[in-house]
């Protein structure tokens, strides 16, 4: 049988894209009570360390202090999306965000005015404003340089202890590695993080493992921590790491791994199961197709298995991400926004986009193009003026930020959609008052 | 830093500088001095050869891997088009697991010269080159992606050779026939002289800045773009040359299975030739002043791209992977009186002996296709200053098919790993289904294998990171191994692994946009935000203190 059908909806606010930013303005819309219709195609956001960072690099140098670093922002780079938003709200976006995805179940540490120096997977650390509880322990073993045992996996490709190990091993001397079988994945064949945590879901593979990890500690003598790489539970990790460390009797921590990890499915699949509980619509998976602007509303086209479907909304939020979610798209001559062709600040030529060193620390300027948005995070025009007063938009879409080098990526994703839900919020409450 | 005056630092060397002995000093780590080195080796001569980088670090590792079955010569040099006729048979004999017997294609397109098109059958019957006319509906059935406005079509013997295979066998050819050494980072920076008689040629290695003198009884400059600097530092003034840069860009699929070449005379864009599963399109030539720091650009690219769109329009959509370039030395007109002879076939050795040396020889300028005949003829005269009277056997000797000298090849890794189905043998570079056991090979035992061996070495004598994701997510996963095997055991190989992403980072950037953008973009937030290259990485090791390692990447073009 077939089915199809014209479906049309209307809601106060659409949210477009499922990255950080897309989820977060869900989430706070949610909070003031106005119930979103979010619309987003899969995208990086599986890809994800699980940090959540704020400010962590400016020209090169780490920043122990975000708030010092975004107050140099509005002194240097005023037109920095992070430097155009008040330190209150940025706070609020992070606290909210955190606290929220700590409610639905997966637990993150609360954001303070400092830096955690978090473990990367090749044995360095950055700057991060919060972390998974599941890798908090990894930030204490490090910061006091406690003997700790890294595991590795027979069959797991990219994530080698001995590498961990090898390139702490100056400032970290008392790291120890060793490498196990993962219990009935050992015939030396790749094995993918993804499986290894949903079978660390059952709690006899915890035991099994546990039973491994005993083993491994006692022959690496002083161990004070166990760290793994993160594959402790897709669904509920906090019970699984919990548990672990009961039958290990160590505090364990995670190590984020390469893409595909763990970190940012567990948020993925978390949003999309505990956000509709809490009242959101959303079209996990789709993609707006078409966007039109009219000049009461904005009209939302995208197909579904059952075919076409239109939302009509008061205001929306443009949470598109940059070219590897498809919210901007570079031609050979020039950067186009894909939906409306919106404007975007670009440099002159395609020879302009990319600096000669892969590594320069001034970043490549081509990561800095982008939409521009007034300070209500409306989408400015070719004339300088908002498009719409109904369009805004959030993350990493926006211009003049450069996220991956200054490892500000959550940061502009939840202060923008913070600003920018505060914004529809009021332009949803004047048209109703 | 060494002293500016080369002479100077090895006139009176210190006294611990490190002296090696040897028959042969062969200067150029490219298709023609692994050559000469095999060349002698079958002679019975032993040697040393030394790169300042790695083999195939100049034209060698930067072109189109063509084998030129001499159309393209046919209409103005009849000798080069059968020379490399000739040369183009002999390889096929002695090494045909480096060569893709593809064929080829002249086609001329719409705007073309007609009459030129029209004299091309009987130019490739005078030079004794095999060619068949087609219709141009007869073209397009055997290649679709040709252009609808090709007006003539011909075919040619063309065919494909895989430089990096055929240099690292020769280096391991001569090894085992004579002993001979390859030294790579090693650059020679001087020599000292007495009496028409170089004493000693002064050598840095480029890893570590260490001093160190090579004692010949000959010394042959193959250096090819370079040769005219390494004469003059032997007070030679006769090699004169200009250097013309060329770009070729790669396609992430094969467009044609032939060679495809534009039935004109040489421009831009002309020649489309296969590799694996790519296709490569060249190529520009600008004159330039400068040999190092040469890298593709964004103009180069699309001018290359403008003129090929005519014979394969597909290209106007295709997804490219990468840019590389290449300098050609181009021999400024034969200098009479000097002892440079100037061959037709457009390579010229020097014997300097008008110039009052009587252990030094240049051989510079040719073609990949040619290369085995430029050495022998660089080993003759070396022989007989020897007093060796030995033929050369290049010809007719096989060259050796070894473990380690077999993963540069297109497709080879995946039919071994599906050949071998041992599922413990992981795959490290999955776009090119590189497995373990290829890297421990490579680091036993290829040509030129260190202790400490960089990625990019690894990369020089494998397919790792030559697929689509040209390194960014294998670099991570080769690293991991080796820390694992023990071979890195420091930060040092974090900056092997950043070393190597700029390195590749230089030939992408020049094709960066539609799809393959987003797969830079995700590269860039893991090598940066995940990894930490970007800030927390000692920038490699001995490599970029001492200049030239990190400066300038020509190629590792053919065969990509
Ligand atoms: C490998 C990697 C590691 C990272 N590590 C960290 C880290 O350690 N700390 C940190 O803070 N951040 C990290 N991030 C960044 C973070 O995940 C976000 O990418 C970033 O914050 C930007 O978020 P965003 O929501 O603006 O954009 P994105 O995450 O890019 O999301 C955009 C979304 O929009 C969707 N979309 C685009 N067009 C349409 C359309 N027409 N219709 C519907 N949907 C559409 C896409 O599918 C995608 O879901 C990392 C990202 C990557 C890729
Ligand atoms: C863009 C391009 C495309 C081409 N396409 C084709 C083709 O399709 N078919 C074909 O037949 N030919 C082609 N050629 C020509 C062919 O590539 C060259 O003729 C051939 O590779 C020259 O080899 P070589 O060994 O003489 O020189 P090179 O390969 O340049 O080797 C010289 C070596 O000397 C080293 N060196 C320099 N200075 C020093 C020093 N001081 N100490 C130690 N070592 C030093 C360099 O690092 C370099 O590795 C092409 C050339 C270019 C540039």
């Amino acid at each position: 049988m077939e089915f199809s059908q014209n479906r049309s909806y209307s809601t106060r606010l659409a949210v477009i894209g499922s990255g950080l930013a897309g989820f977060s303005a869900s989430i706070f819309a949610l909070d003031r009570g106005i119930i979103p219709y979010q619309i987003g195609n899969t995208g990086p956001l599986a890809y994800t360390t699980g940090y959540f960072d704020l400010l962590g690099y400016l020209d090169g140098a780490a920043l122990a202090d975000p708030w010092a670093g975004i107050a140099r922002l509005r002194a240097e780079a005023p037109e920095h999306p992070l430097a155009r938003i008040a330190d209150t709200a940025i706070r609020a976006a992070f606290s909210r965000f955190c606290g929220a995805v700590t409610e639905m179940g997966l637990s993150y540490t609360v954001s303070g005015g400092k830096n955690l120096n978090a473990l990367l997977p090749a044995g360095l650390s950055k700057p991060t404003l919060s972390v998974p509880a599941t890798m908090i322990s990894g930030v204490e073993a490090l910061a006091a340089r406690e003997p700790a045992l890294i595991v590795d996996f027979l069959g797991l490709p990219g994530f080698s202890a001995r590498e961990f190990a090898a390139n702490f091993k100056a400032m970290w001397p008392t790291l120890k590695f060793a490498r196990l079988g993962f219990p009935e994945m050992e015939t030396g064949a790749e094995v993918y993080p993804e499986v290894m945590a949903r079978a660390l879901e059952v709690p006899a593979h915890r035991e099994a493992l546990a039973e491994r990890i005993r083993g491994a500690v006692r022959e690496a003598g002083e161990v004070a921590f166990v760290g793994l790489p993160a594959i402790l539970g897709v669904h509920a990790p906090d019970r699984v790491h919990k548990d672990m460390e009961r039958l290990v009797s160590l505090p364990i921590f995670e190590i984020p791994t390469m893409p595909p990890a763990v970190p940012g499915l567990r948020l993925r699949e978390l949003f999309e199961q505990a956000l509709p509980e809490r009242g959101l619509v959303l079209a996990p998976h789709r993609k707006v197709e078409r966007l039109e602007l009219r000049g009461d509303s904005a009209i939302l086209h995208f197909t579904d298995n059952f075919g076409e479907v239109t939302v009509k909304a008061e205001a929306v939020i443009l949470a598109t991400g940059r070219f590897l979610s498809g919210g901007l798209a570079a031609e050979r001559d020039g950067i186009r926004e894909t939906l409306l062709d919106l404007p975007v600040e670009q440099p002159e030529t395609r020879a302009d986009w990319y600096r000669e060193d892969y590594f320069d620390p001034r970043g490549h300027a081509i990561n800095r193009a982008g939409l521009l948005v007034d300070d209500a995070f409306r989408v400015l025009g070719r004339d300088g003026r908002p498009v719409s007063p109904r369009l805004f938009a959030a993350g990493a879409v926006l211009a003049r930020q450069d996220w991956v080098r200054q490892r500000c990526g959550a940061g502009i994703a939840l202060a923008t959609a913070f600003r920018a839900v505060e914004e529809a919020a009021a332009l949803l409450q004047e048209r109703v008052g | 830093m060494p002293p500016s005056d080369p002479h100077s630092a090895i006139s009176r060397p210190p006294r611990r500088t490190r002296t090696l002995e040897t028959e042969v000093l062969v200067i150029g780590g490219g298709v023609t001095g692994t050559g000469i080195m095999r060349d002698l080796a079958l002679r019975g001569i032993s040697s040393i050869l030394v790169d300042k980088r790695d083999l195939n670090a100049g034209a060698s590792g930067g072109n189109h891997g063509l084998l030129h079955s001499g159309g393209r010569y046919a209409a103005n040099d009849t000798e080069t088009a059968r020379e490399c006729m000739a040369e183009g048979d002999i390889l096929k004999r002695i090494a045909p697991e480096c060569i893709d017997a593809c064929g080829g294609l002249f086609v001329a397109v719409e705007g073309d010269d007609p009459e030129f098109a029209e004299r091309f059958a009987g130019y490739c019957s005078a030079a004794g080159i095999p060619s068949e006319t087609l219709t141009p509906a007869e073209a397009r059935e055997l290649e679709p992606a040709l252009s609808e406005k090709i007006f003539a079509a011909y075919t040619v013997p063309d065919a494909t050779i895989d430089p990096f295979r055929i240099t690292l066998e020769q280096v391991n050819q001569a090894r085992d026939a004579a002993g001979s050494r390859f030294l790579p980072h090693s650059e020679v920076i001087g020599f000292a002289l007495r009496d028409g008689t170089i004493l000693g040629a002064s050598c840095r290695d480029n890893r570590t800045g260490e001093m160190f003198v090579i004692r010949a009884r000959q010394y042959v400059n193959a250096a090819g773009a370079w040769a005219m600097e390494i004469a003059r530092l032997a007070g030679c003034d006769s090699v004169r040359l200009l250097y013309a840069k060329g770009t070729l860009v790669i396609s992430n699929s094969r467009m044609a299975k032939r060679v495809i070449n534009r039935l004109r005379l040489p421009g831009d864009g002309d020649i489309l030739v296969p590799g694996g599963t790519v296709s490569m399109l060249g190529t520009t030539s600008d004159k330039v002043t400068e040999l190092e720091n040469l890298r593709p650009t964004v103009d180069e690219v699309d001018r290359n791209l403008a003129e090929g769109i005519a014979m394969v329009p597909a290209l106007a959509s295709a997804r490219f992977i990468r840019a590389f370039s290449g300098v050609r030395p181009l021999l400024m007109a034969a200098d009479s009186g000097i002892d440079g002879r100037k061959a037709s076939r457009g390579f010229a050795l020097f014997d300097h002996k008008d110039e009052g040396l009587s252990n030094f020889a240049t051989v510079t300028g040719g073609k990949l296709t040619t290369f085995r005949l430029m050495a022998e003829k660089t080993s003759d005269l070396v022989a007989s200053r020897l007093g060796n009277t030995a033929p050369c056997r290049t010809a007719e000797e096989r060259l050796p098919i070894g473990d380690a000298l077999r993963w540069t090849t297109p497709g080879f890794a995946a039919r071994y790993w599906f050949s071998r189905k041992d599922p413990a043998d992981a795959i490290l570079c999955e776009c090119e289904m590189v497995p373990r056991s290829a890297v421990d090979s490579i680091v036993a035992e290829a040509p030129g294998a260190e202790d400490e061996m960089t990625l990019r070495a690894i990369a020089v004598r494998s397919r790792v990171g030559k697929g689509s994701c040209q390194g960014s997510f294998c670099g991570i996963r080769v690293s991991s191994y080796l820390y694992d095997r023990g071979i890195y055991t420091s930060p040092a190989g974090l900056g092997h692994m950043r070393d190597f992403f700029a390195e590749r980072y230089k030939g992408i950037l020049p094709v960066l946009w539609g799809k393959e953008l987003p797969q830079a973009e995700l590269a860039e937030t893991l090598h940066c935000g995940l990894m930490g290259l970007d800030v927390a990485v000692p920038a490699a090791a001995a490599d970029s203190e001492t200049g030239d390692e990190t400066d300038s990447e020509t190629g590792d073009g053919a065969g990509q």
